[in-house]
């Protein structure tokens, strides 16, 4: 098959970028995404252009790095696919594709598709963690976990981190992320001494990153590769007023 | 050179307890003035660098990805082992140790691996208390289930993202170091070269992968935790980055490298496509547990699967191996997938590739039971190749997968240079030949967890903090020679793309030093590699610039350096005449095909000194007891 691509090439975070486009002739169905783009890369190198930059690292759906806009939507057309794990069975030949990376403030351009994440892991220190240290653990089966729960914190828990939900939303917020990681803590009980500092602590953060607020169009859940549920947020919001309240009454 | 492993003295059961009795403790309050650099942020680089930074050392670590939790630990998916005996189904601290020197075929230090099974339970209880999700049974206690190659129940799983689950939660305990300002994390930086003063390790030199500045870095002790070199085959289901640069440089540098022939091939992965392929995607092992493995009985039989009646199936494995059957171990389910394709009976594009059936599961068990346990694998592979599993078998192909070779350590997990320390799958030290299913996790996290917080302290308490700065000449020179380096890369006006010239090492090393070697295939890879090698560097095309972000000179280096290990690693498969676990040599079998071991000749491991770039590398041998485990032929029959 046939595809025209236009990616959008910037040098750095200093320097305007724009679309270049890119024939890619006679490619494979059967071949992934990032795939496509290492086809093209080669033949830019074979005529002594800059190859576009990308992040990937593990291409099975997994680690995260990948992450483009394509024709407007965070990693492609497919429900729960990654870039590396979309396929170009899902285009027609002929199709043509617009290639952006992550647009939000707090997620700055580094080099053509690829941006500076680094707000996610300020997000983790701020309190997505649980303060027990190497050795102090006690015995694994002391306190019992429902199944329902454990299966719960695991679906938040799946979150890979890759800021699809913040490209996504008009306000760039990191609202499912933050909920996913909160949720995922709140709903074990080794997550509840420092249920309260913690939600508070991380949406705190959040703002202070420059991420934005939701205001519930739910694109965040649609683009995510991993379909962390919106229903977090909701739990974010429950939990965030309770955390609060706790602040208010001297308890954080 | 010499090997001392310093495996304490008494039995095997008290020798943990003794070392960690014997060992020389840093006083609290001096903790801080010790600097440790930990190269790499997986399961075994992230546990390491958050629990020293938890004892009070100041700690740096080095990832190249964006973030730590996206080191290629996140990948492994079916589960993580520990002894618990959680199931009442006989497992033991002994048992746990008496599989895994079994499963490495007797290629494994035995003290070693005594240590492992016995600190296993204690991951579990530290990863839970992070609220690590793992699966649980209805009554909230933890759920097992077997795993490859094992028949006790041992496996501890979160779905099919154990790796996952088990690194977010030491990225997490990473992170909270940071915040606390203990940690101070290097995302995007990449380690090229390690400093060496007076025969002990004192920094590394990093390449920033963004600016490219290159810059130096002193510390009291260095941990390479940089996993394995699977990719030097180009393809294999290691992430795209993953590479053997750390660990070769601390070769070059003094470090002995040891058992590099030893690799494992994984058998679940999704066949080739074409051309372009640029990794192969592992399917979990677990999945063996429920399907069946088989291929058509007449060669050239292009029916649908489903349209074979059971009569013209060949369920080899089950019919070679009648106890263990599916869940053979992974060097023999690989190999005779191997042979079965080689023999014109595989399946999909190519021939490579094996049925693996679900049909009887779904039947005994019902669609949602299947669903429930392999779901996300199952849409996994229907994304990868367009085709569901619930209805017609998967196409299955080995893919190299893990490395059992890597730095020699010894018990304490320092390598053959003073104050380098080398963790998970970086080091050589506990799978032997061959590493049982779950147990990649577990090594990882029981070095930075619980070893090696242990064992650096007895190095460090004999150190004076800060004794080499960054601002020492060594440093200036090493950083000399790697700028050299990227502008010698940059310089070379050939005309191919670097993934290319890494691709025919790939194919070079698949045939000849892969599943099945011989020793004249050995020797003409050398030959292959030396040869591609000279051409690399008449014929590579980089491009762009050093200051720079340039993904194409971050791989030219990693290639550079696959391009000399390559050589090496076929050397240790030609002198190793005899198989053993993933190295199987062709010229020695048994009547029914199965690895000839030599233990008269070969019981030892392999360190291999580096003695110049024109000089042959010495070869070293620590001898290798088994006073415990019988040596004995293994057999799956």
């Amino acid at each position: 098959m046939n595809l025209t691509l236009h990616v959008w090439r910037q040098p750095d975070g200093r320097t305007a970028g724009r679309f270049e486009t890119y024939e890619a002739r006679d490619v494979s169905p059967a071949m992934s995404f990032l795939e496509l783009l290492d086809v093209v890369n080669e033949g830019l190198i074979a005529r002594r252009e800059e190859p576009i930059a990308f992040d990937h690292d593990c291409r099975e759906g997994i680690c995260g790095a990948c992450g483009m806009v394509i024709n407007g939507r965070p990693h492609g057309p497919r429900r729960a696919t990654t870039a590396c794990q979309l396929h170009l069975r899902q285009f027609t030949d002929g199709d043509e594709l617009w290639i952006e990376p992550w647009r939000a403030r707090a997620f700055p351009v580094v080099k053509d598709l690829i941006v500076n994440r680094s707000a996610f892991d300020r997000l983790i220190q701020a309190g997505g963690f649980v303060s027990v240290n190497t050795g102090g653990a006690p015995e694994a089966n002391t306190i019992p976990v429902p199944k329902p729960a454990a299966e719960r914190a695991m679906d938040a828990a799946e979150c890979i981190g890759c800021g699809a939900c913040v490209a996504a939303c008009p306000n760039a917020s990191a609202m499912l992320y933050v909920a996913a990681k909160v949720a995922h803590l709140a709903l074990l009980p080794q997550g509840q001494p420092e249920r309260a500092r913690r939600v508070v602590s991380m949406v705190d953060a959040m703002d202070a990153e420059g991420f934005g607020a939701c205001t519930n169009h739910a694109e965040c859940t649609a683009a995510c590769p991993k379909e962390i549920a919106i229903d977090f947020i909701a739990q974010l919001n429950r939990d965030y007023a309770h955390g609060l309240l706790h602040r208010l009454s001297g308890g954080v | 050179m010499e090997l001392r492993a310093l495996v304490p003295e008494g039995p095997i059961e008290r020798k943990w307890e003794r070392r960690r009795f014997e060992v020389k403790l840093v006083n609290p309050a001096n903790k801080r003035r010790y600097h440790v650099i930990v190269v790499g942020s997986g399961l075994a680089g992230a546990s390491a660098a958050a629990t020293l930074a938890e004892l009070g050392y100041r700690v740096s670590c080095f990832c190249y990805q964006d973030s730590p939790r996206r080191a290629h630990s996140i990948a492994a998916q079916g589960g993580i082992n520990a002894a618990k005996n959680y199931q009442n189904d006989g497992d033991s601290v002994w048992r746990l140790f008496y599989d895994t020197v079994k499963g490495g075929d007797f290629r494994a230090r035995e003290a070693n691996v005594y240590r492992l099974a016995e600190v296993s339970a204690n991951i579990i209880d530290q990863c839970v208390a992070q609220g690590v999700p793992f699966a649980r049974e209805y009554g909230g206690t933890l759920a097992n289930r077997s795993f490859g190659g094992a028949q006790v129940s041992r496996t501890f799983y979160a779905r099919g993202q154990t790796g996952q689950q088990l690194l977010l939660g030491a990225y997490q305990a990473l992170e909270r170091q940071v915040a606390l300002g203990r940690v101070a994390m290097y995302p995007r930086a990449e380690m090229l070269d390690l400093v060496v003063v007076d025969g002990k390790a004192r920094g590394i030199v990093v390449r920033d992968l963004v600016t490219g500045a290159v810059s130096s870095h002193a510390g009291d002790a260095v941990v390479l935790a940089t996993g394995g070199y699977a990719n030097v085959y180009y393809l294999s289901t290691n992430a795209k980055g993953c590479n053997v640069t750390a660990t070769w440089r601390a070769y070059k540098r003094g470090a002995a490298f040891a058992n590099p022939c030893f690799t494992q091939i994984h058998p679940t992965c999704v066949p080739p496509a074409g051309e372009y392929q640029s990794k192969l995607t592992l399917m979990s092992e677990s999945l063996r547990n429920d399907g069946r493995i088989w291929l058509p009985r007449r060669q050239g039989d292009h029916r649908p699967p489903q349209d074979i009646p059971d009569a013209e199936r060949d369920y080899y494995l089950e019919r070679f191996y009648p106890s263990f059957g599916n869940l053979a171990p992974r060097d023999i389910a690989s190999r005779r997938a191997k042979e079965m394709c080689d023999q014109g009976l595989g399946v999909g594009p190519g021939g490579q590739g094996v049925y693996l059936d679900f049909r009887d599961a779904i039947l005994r068990l019902g669609r949602d039971v299947v669903a429930e346990r392999y779901g996300n694998l199952f849409e996994m592979y229907e994304r990868i190749t367009g085709e569901n599993p619930y209805d017609t078998p998967m196409r299955i192909y080995p893919a190299p997968h893990y490395t059992m070779g890597g730095l020699w350590v010894d018990y304490n997990l320092m390598s053959t240079l003073d104050g380098l320390f080398v963790i998970g799958e970086a080091n050589f030290a506990d799978h032997g030949a061959n590493r049982l299913g779950a147990s990649a996790l577990m090594q990882g996290l029981a070095d930075g967890y619980f070893i090696l917080p242990y064992t650096i302290g007895n190095y460090l308490a004999q150190t004076k903090p800060a004794e080499v700065p960054a601002e020492h000449t060594a440093f200036r020179s090493v950083q000399a020679e790697v700028a050299a380096r990227s502008t010698t890369l940059l310089g070379v006006t050939g005309t191919r793309s670097v993934d290319s010239l890494h691709r025919e090492l790939g194919t070079l090393l698949w045939d000849r030093c892969g599943m099945a070697r011989t020793g004249a295939g050995l020797r003409a890879a050398i030959d292959g590699v030396r040869a591609l090698r000279e051409r690399f560097w008449k014929d590579v095309y980089v491009g762009g610039r050093g200051e720079d972000l340039n993904q194409a000179l971050e791989k030219a280096g990693r290639v550079a350096d696959f391009m000399e290990f390559a050589e090496l690693m076929c050397e240790d498969a030609l002198h190793r005449e005899e198989s053993c676990g993933g190295h199987f040599r062709e010229e020695y079998q048994t009547a029914e095909g199965e690895a000839r071991r030599d233990d008269a000749r070969f019981a030892y491991v392999a360190a291999w000194e580096y003695t110049g770039a024109s000089e042959r590398p010495r070869l070293h041998k620590e001898p290798l007891a088994f006073e415990h485990v019988p040596l004995a032929q293994r057999s799956y029959k």
